[in-house]
């Protein structure tokens, strides 16, 4: 594992999980604002404990897989992910397809735990803590997926780190401001993870089908400054439509 | 049951939204994989060819997708 794939799996697991702990707090505070926390933490603490558990299951698994299979397996998926990101973030961008609001989801959350009804006070809220589990789990498994993937080359620690801080991250600053974090650019957050993931998935593929890349390992950052360009002529392509 | 398929339904969701740019995606590998060896293309512009087929393909896809 070079520094530049190690530092490369940290900062795009990073932000990857930055973006989707994001959303998963605006639910986690809807549910524990409307129906009472117990529940709510529990849910999500439960949810954290079971995407852990994927990560240890799978994460040494997929150490066995020879390399080549893995690189193009991975590769491939990675692209598949990234590529779906990169196309959602330019298409928002442009202006095509509505940004991602936290404030308005917010209050739609809140609104829908008000209509199931008052929370029970004498036993447990299993709706809270089935509407924490739920969105973490939804939240975490790309999270979890994007860890896996890009930590697959040997990067695991590194993945896991980067996205376990940019979750302790959002925990620290929803206790602290106790509200949605509606100002984090999440759709700028998701052009770039969508950008290195696509190049990390393109890159993978080239590896596990054995084709040489110009200049071996820093090809990636190559591809990486090409698709940003690239990225940009596409939001102002679909501007111009 | 629900369960399994709500949990089926989200991992496909992490890789498939919109069809074409799934198909086409695969279908830039499938041409890096099988076309360009059979066709003689030398192995050190394989992977670079790669990148710039599926970079082409998003183009047009992102083009398509403003045009809907």
């Amino acid at each position: 594992m070079s520094w530049l794939h190690a530092s490369t799996a940290f900062v795009a697991a990073f932000l990857a999980s930055l973006v989707e702990c994001v959303e998963a707090l605006t639910i986690v505070l809807a549910v524990g604002t409307t129906r009472g926390w117990r529940a709510s933490l529990l849910g999500a603490g439960a949810s954290t404990v079971f995407l852990a558990v994927l990560v240890l299951i799978f994460g040494p698994a997929l150490g066995r897989v020879p390399i080549t299979t893995l690189q193009l397996v991975v590769g491939i998926l990675l692209l598949l992910f990234g590529i779906r990101w990169l196309r959602k973030a330019i298409l928002r961008a442009a202006g095509v397809i509505s940004i991602h609001d936290e404030a308005r989801i917010y209050e739609e959350e809140k609104a829908l735990m008000r209509e199931a009804g008052a929370a029970p006070r004498a036993r447990f809220d299993t709706i809270a803590f089935v509407a924490c589990f739920k969105a973490v789990t939804l939240e975490g498994l790309e999270v979890t997926f994007t860890v896996l993937a890009i930590g697959a080359g040997g990067s695991l620690l590194v993945a896991s780190l980067g996205a376990a801080l940019a979750a302790l991250l959002v925990i620290a600053l929803g206790l602290v401001l106790h509200r949605p974090l509606a100002r984090v650019p999440e759709n700028t957050l998701k052009f770039i993870v969508g950008i290195m993931l696509t190049a990390f998935g393109i890159f993978w593929i080239g590896e596990g089908l054995r084709f040489p890349w110009p200049g071996q390992d820093f090809a990636l950052i190559g591809m990486i400054a090409a698709l940003v360009l690239l990225s940009m002529l596409g939001v102002r392509i679909a501007r111009a439509q | 049951m629900s369960a399994f398929r709500v949990a089926i339904k989200e991992l496909w969701g992490l890789f498939v939204e919109d069809a074409t740019l799934t198909i086409g995606t695969l279908a830039c590998i499938a041409l890096a994989t099988f076309v360009l060896p059979r066709i003689g293309v030398p192995a050190h512009w394989r992977a670079p060819a790669l990148f710039i087929a599926v970079a082409l393909m998003l183009l047009e896809n992102v083009y398509r997708g403003a045009r809907k």
